[in-house]
């Protein structure tokens, strides 16, 4: 389908095709808004790119997809923001199922190290580099990753401790 | 006691038993245990449209310490379930809990796996509330089926 792209969406895709045309994997369009797939060593450069030279300043969030499929299973999202230019732009990288490993954008933005803990947290993706990657909202001991598809809905029964119902008596 | 003798075996007992559950049903100031969005409608009920002062429980606790009801007010998670029993723990006796909506009471909407599935899988709950999210008058409702508990209940007389 013939992408429908704003003046300065064009300019800031151009400017990513110049820099990193042989990264770039696809770009598509979905409800108006841009995707663009790059290959998943890239993602660092590929955010240098676009944070310092094509004023997408704002990392507004990431998160990850399970496909459920054998091969590259995962996929990260990075929803950048161009204040400048009021653009939105996301950028993906696809992982394979077998210990899925991404390179930290925190050096970037300081703000990923809890989105990249989240999505960690909830679908085991690693993060080389990040200066911290724990758990973020489950328990530090759990065993399990949430978000990914085979998990069941209701949790695993017993895998978090209920509070004791007794009462320590001195 | 001479006055057992006088007006029949327990009269002075049961009589003391009345004054004092009338004295703590009227005063049964609840803790807070705001989590959600039932913790708006909770505070509603503290406030003077709804007015819990008139059932003498306006004194919001925010210590367990002086608190008689807790009121557990949206959904309950996992790692949130701890303190909350530490804190019901920390409540002296006697005490009372309310179940507030449908998320404390079963997990309401919140079928999955953070959220516990009712609050009853770790306190004794007194009374539950439905709705999501109830109305203030409902709270008040569970505060009064717990005064109607509380006057009936035998709180001297066992204690010999
Ligand atoms: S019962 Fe409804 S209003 Fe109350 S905490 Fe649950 S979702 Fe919120």
């Amino acid at each position: 389908m013939e992408l429908q792209l704003s003046d300065t969406m064009r300019t800031a895709l151009d400017g990513l095709s110049d820099a990193h045309g042989d990264q770039v994997v696809e770009i598509r369009q979905s409800s108006s808004d841009t995707f663009v797939r790059v290959k998943r060593g890239a993602i660092v450069e590929v955010c240098r790119t676009l944070k310092e030279e094509l004023g997408f300043i704002y990392l507004s969030d990431i998160f990850a997809v399970d496909r459920f499929t054998s091969e590259e299973r995962f996929e990260v999202v990075y929803n950048l923001v161009s204040l400048k230019d009021r653009l939105r732009l996301f950028v993906k990288i696809r992982l394979e199922e077998e210990n899925p490993e991404a390179d930290s954008v925190y050096e970037l933005w300081p703000s990923a190290d809890w989105f990249e803990r989240e999505v960690y947290d909830m679908f085991g993706v690693r993060f080389r580099g990040h200066p911290d990657l724990r758990r973020i909202y489950m328990p530090e001991d759990y065993d399990y990753f949430p978000m990914r598809k085979e998990f069941p809905l209701l949790g695993i029964p017993g895998s978090i401790e209920l509070p004791s119902t007794t009462p320590d008596t001195e | 006691m001479g006055i057992e003798s006088a007006m029949g075996e327990g009269y002075f007992t049961t009589k003391l038993d009345t004054l004092v559950n009338w004295a703590r049903s009227n005063a049964a100031w609840p803790m807070p245990m705001g989590l959600a969005c039932c913790a708006i409608e909770m505070m509603a009920f503290a406030g003077p449209k709804y007015d819990a002062a008139r059932f003498g429980s306006e004194v919001m606790r925010f210590s367990p310490r002086q608190a008689d009801v807790m009121i557990v007010a949206g959904w309950v998670n996992y790692k949130m379930a701890h303190a909350i029993r530490r804190i019901w723990d920390q409540m002296p006796d006697p005490k009372w809990c309310i179940a507030m909506g449908a998320c404390a009471s079963t997990g309401g909407m919140h079928r999955c796996y953070g959220v516990v599935q009712g609050c009853d899988n770790f306190l004794p709950v007194d009374a539950y509330v439905s709705g999501c999210p109830p109305r203030p008058d409902a709270l008040l409702h569970a505060l009064m089926k717990i005064q109607d508990k509380i006057r009936t209940e035998h709180s001297v007389m066992l204690d010999t």
